[in-house]
């Protein structure tokens, strides 16, 4: 991989930082919303890193993910809004978030990860829904979710006097308040991206990777496959607790339509496309498929009009149409995703002889 | 005469286990004592496997129990086997077939080694100094088995008797008292069974004890201190070699089968 | 009492659609291990198709229930056509990729599916005609509708020529030893394309005739209609043991018992805390619970793993 070598040399990195760093003002020229987007996008490589410890390492097919998400997101719109009148600061937030994830992970992962893997795919799926069934029903007799409607009014992530939300001058420059998201949530990519690298190449990392490949022998040579496998189910809800907060934060609103299967399905998505197990392979995937349906909805429209000079199609269906697509197309010629790791992309060619 | 000898390394006291009406295993009792090569042979399908497979943990036996190293063995659970110290290779190899040979070996350090996850993500003295114990004694384990130049190619690209070797390594890696291997020989030409042979008897000297399933009788009888014979799930006989080949039982079994 | 009979009734007529949408699910995981989970699209669009059918048929002129039988044929044919194609098209190449690989395949058919459905049939609710006066019998105490047991017969009628079909014929035998051991079958002289192919075609076909009755009881459809129908029976062919017919009938039937006693109970058992709106729970908390104690699901075998 030339490209990797690249990026891991000195002038690699440098130029990376300078990218990292230029993109959300050169992305503020199309407008605030660009650079939403790419927070958005950052946000899934984020979630898609953390569900890349469960099924990218650990090879368990979680296809509930979002739920984690989900309860770190109403953790934080609960303790931090006018709903209940708290307003907790981050510090406190954000770890009782991770932990209520890493729990409902623990609860729900210690008696199904023995089942099979195709019966954790289902189990982990059912929850999802469950959690979405109650965050929107359990606005009576109590109003703890607010039903439907959401939670609106949620404190933007803040240190002390500094604010992310809003304009502020730093060294002269006026910073937007996605704009200084965007660098907490590039600060939290290097985080995760660091911690998925070492695992990967650790004592546990390896024994995940037996587990993928012979679970039989794993548990011979003494691996407690069950409390490792629950491990990796465990963290990967944690980061999805993080990252549920850090949205509920940015958005200033959370409702349970954001939390339904598909957004589970498209961080797994995000995974497989990309390149399981594979980090560059990931990043890539979560990048593609945030921005890929936001150019499509700025796309598909006019180009429908300057084509046939009217609209065929119902832009957002034909972009959910080509998305769908997309997901087969890539599977079809790349099953291994569009940039798996070496050693994966030889596992396959050498089958598929 | 057996009261002096010290305390059996394994003891099976009557293991039973049938598949539904099929007796796989009836009251199997025998005994392994530390440091010698125990042979475990019998026509197909008489139970051997099932027997190495209750003792590790990976079927729960319908009676007995064994005892091992002095402590009864949780009958539910081959990592806990593992960790007790019997280490196994399987009659159709499984090995880590994506995983390079020095790290299969690498992953059967794991029950003897600690770092977990913070130690992987802090990266600290003792995870890193750990690590490299790791590596060199898989590397060492290569040299012991003669396959170290193949340290870098995937498990499933080594031919036959190389993953053969592999699988010896890794169980190796557990640092186990009892070595139990299934069929080593298998697949195997004359010469590649003779340098079995030796590393077989080369890992005895070296301290561990060994049960070893074998077809091939003329290894099992050239390598064993003591054998057993197995029969539709019955314990026949277990003794030396020489008393063993002439039994009349074994050799109709034999015949029978 | 009422109550739980007429729950019970209920429950049973959904749970033969689960049963049916379930068969397809269990009979491609049983064959060839994929979750195919463009099945409920499946469903879905056998639904939207007996509606335009039969939709055109009456306003041409047609009788009713003579019309519903042409769209419900109609129905079956466009899904056996469509499921042929998913596996042609889609999965076929993907045979030996890795698991996820056609997971995600079918999880972007059922997208497209979706889409499609939306594009041709907008996204309104649509109204199902109605086949049949609505007469109402009474037994115990409990009601039924026509529609209600004629959902019954039908279903079990068509599981029953299933069960006729895999253990009857010849493409039946070599369906079972295709799920027993795809390689082995294929050295016996099975021919394992055809025999996959066939999976997705009759399990398309039952879907589809689980679509013109779900279309029929509930006299609506919708191009999403497919999506939670769809998850429901997967449960169902999970709680009683993938890959085992009897046992996705039998799934299904329980889990339509279990919902609507469920959805008829919620409300006393948890003092009014919680009400029938958490009627989708009960399948997801069901299945939870099941695997829990019986990780091979109720019906099915224990798959010993052999070292
Ligand atoms: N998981 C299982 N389920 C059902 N039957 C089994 C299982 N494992 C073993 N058996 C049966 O138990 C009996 C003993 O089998 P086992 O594999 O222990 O024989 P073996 O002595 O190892 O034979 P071989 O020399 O062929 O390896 C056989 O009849 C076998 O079919
Ligand atoms: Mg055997």
């Amino acid at each position: 991989m030339n490209f990797g070598r690249f990026f891991r040399s000195t002038v690699g990195i440098a130029t990376l930082a300078a990218l990292l760093v230029a993109l959300p003002f050169v992305a503020a020229m199309g407008g605030q919303a660009w650079v939403r987007i790419l927070d958005f996008a950052i946000l899934y490589v984020f979630l898609a890193l953390g569900l890349n410890i469960v099924v990218g390492l650990a090879g368990l097919l979680d296809l509930g993910y979002i739920a984690f998400y989900a309860v770190g997101a109403y953790t934080w719109a609960l303790l931090a809004s006018p709903h209940f009148g708290l307003h907790w600061p981050i510090w406190a937030i954000l770890p009782i978030g991770a932990g209520l994830a890493c729990l409902a992970g623990v609860v729900l992962g210690s008696p199904t990860l023995k089942l099979r893997g195709d019966y954790l795919a289902i189990v982990t799926l059912g929850f999802g829904e469950i959690v979405r069934i109650f965050l929107n029903n359990l606005n009576a007799p109590i109003n703890v979710t607010n039903g439907p409607q959401g939670i609106t009014l949620i404190d933007p992530v803040s240190f002390g006097a500094f604010k992310f939300s809003g304009t502020t001058q730093i060294f002269g420059f006026a910073v937007s308040g996605p704009q200084k998201y965007y660098f907490l949530l590039i600060a939290l990519a290097i985080l995760v991206i660091i911690i998925n690298l070492r695992l990967q190449n650790s004592r546990i990392g390896r024994a995940w990777q037996a587990i993928r490949e012979d679970e039989i022998a794993a548990k011979a040579i003494g691996i407690n496959t069950r409390n490792l496998k629950l491990l990796a189910f465990a963290m990967g809800a944690s980061f999805g607790g993080v990252a549920g907060g850090i949205f509920s934060a940015m958005q200033g609103f959370v409702s349970p339509e954001s939390f339904s299967l598909i957004e589970s399905i498209m961080i797994l998505a995000m995974v497989v496309l990309g390149g399981m197990g594979h980090i560059p392979g990931v990043i890539l995937g979560a990048v593609l498929l945030t921005v890929l349906p936001e150019v499509l909805r700025y796309g598909v429209g006019p180009l429908q009009m300057a084509l046939f000079g009217k609209m065929l199609a119902d832009p957002e269906s034909l972009r959910m149409l080509v998305f769908g697509l997309a997901l087969v197309l890539v599977m079809r010629f790349k099953p291994a995703g569009l940039w798996p790791s070496p050693v994966r992309r030889r596992e396959l060619q050498e089958t598929g002889k | 005469m057996s009261a002096n000898l010290p305390t059996p390394l394994l003891e099976a006291r009557a293991v039973a286990k049938h598949f539904g009406g099929v007796k796989a295993l009836r009251d199997v009792s025998l005994s392994i004592r530390r440091g010698e090569i125990y042979g475990l042979i019998g026509p197909n399908g008489a139970g051997k496997t099932t027997f190495f497979n209750c003792m590790t943990g990976l079927y729960v036996p319908d009676g007995g129990g064994f005892t091992f190293d002095g402590t009864p063995l949780v009958a539910d659970a081959s990592d806990k086997a593992a960790a007790r110290g019997i280490a196994r290779t399987f009659q159709n190899i499984r090995l880590f077939g994506n995983m390079t040979a020095l790290e299969n070996v690498m992953v059967g350090r794991h029950v003897r080694t600690r770092a977990g996850v913070l130690g992987a993500i802090f990266q600290n003295a003792a995870t890193r100094a750990e690590e490299a114990a790791i590596r060199q004694k898989a590397i060492d384990l290569l040299h012991y088995v003669r396959i170290e130049e193949r340290a870098d190619d995937l498990a499933r690209n080594l031919s036959y008797g190389d993953q053969r070797r592999l699988e010896i390594a890794r169980a190796l890696a557990t640092d186990p008292k009892l070595l139990c291997l299934d069929e080593p020989a298998a697949g195997m030409n004359a010469t590649e069974t003779e340098q079995l042979r030796e590393l077989i008897d080369g890992i005895r000297r070296d301290g561990t004890t060994i049960l070893l399933i074998e077809h091939d009788v003329k290894l099992v009888m050239g390598l064993c201190d003591r054998v057993a014979v197995l029969d539709y799930g019955a314990l026949l006989i277990e003794d030396v070699p020489a008393v063993v080949q002439k039994d009349q039982r074994v050799i109709e079994a034999y015949l029978g089968a | 009492m009422d109550i739980f009979l007429q729950q019970i009734v209920n429950g049973l007529v959904q749970g033969s659609i689960y049963a049916l949408v379930a068969l397809g699910y269990t009979m491609v995981y049983g064959i060839m291990g994929l979750i195919n989970f463009a099945h409920g699209e499946v469903v879905m669009i056998g639904t939207l198709v007996t509606i335009t059918v039969a939709g055109s048929l009456i306003k041409a002129g047609m009788p009713v229930a003579l019309a519903g039988l042409a769209g419900m044929m109609a129905a079956v044919l466009v899904c056996m056509a469509l499921g042929w194609a998913l596996e042609r098209v889609a999965y076929r190449p993907l045979r030996h990729a890795p698991r996820l690989t056609p997971l995600i395949t079918a999880i972007g058919m059922s997208i497209v599916l979706q889409n499609l459905a939306m594009m041709v049939w907008g996204r309104n609710y649509l109204t199902f005609p109605s086949f049949l006066p609505s007469v109402d019998f009474e037994l115990a105490g409990a009601h039924f509708t026509a529609i209600q047991v004629i959902i019954v017969l039908v279903s079990a009628a068509t599981m029953g020529a299933l069960l006729l079909l895999v253990y009857r014929t010849k493409l039946g035998m070599a369906m079972r030893a295709t799920a027993q051991n795809p390689a082995v079958a294929s050295l016996m002289g099975v021919n394992v394309n055809r025999v996959i192919a066939a999976a997705f075609i009759i399990g398309s076909a039952l879907g589809a005739v689980a679509g013109v009755m779900v279309g029929a009881y509930y006299e609506i459809a919708h191009y999403q209609m497919g999506f939670m129908l769809g998850l429901k029976a997967f449960t169902a062919a999970v709680l009683g043991g993938i890959g085992n017919l009897a046992g996705a009938m039998l799934g299904g039937i329980l889990l339509g018992i279990i919902e609507a006693l469920g959805a008829g109970y919620i409300g006393d058992l948890t003092g009014g805390f919680l009400g029938s709106h958490y009627q989708d729970i009960f399948a997801f908390v069901v299945l939870i619970v099941v695997l829990m104690f019986k990780p091979s699901g109720l019906f099915g075998e224990k798959s010993g793993d052999r070292a």
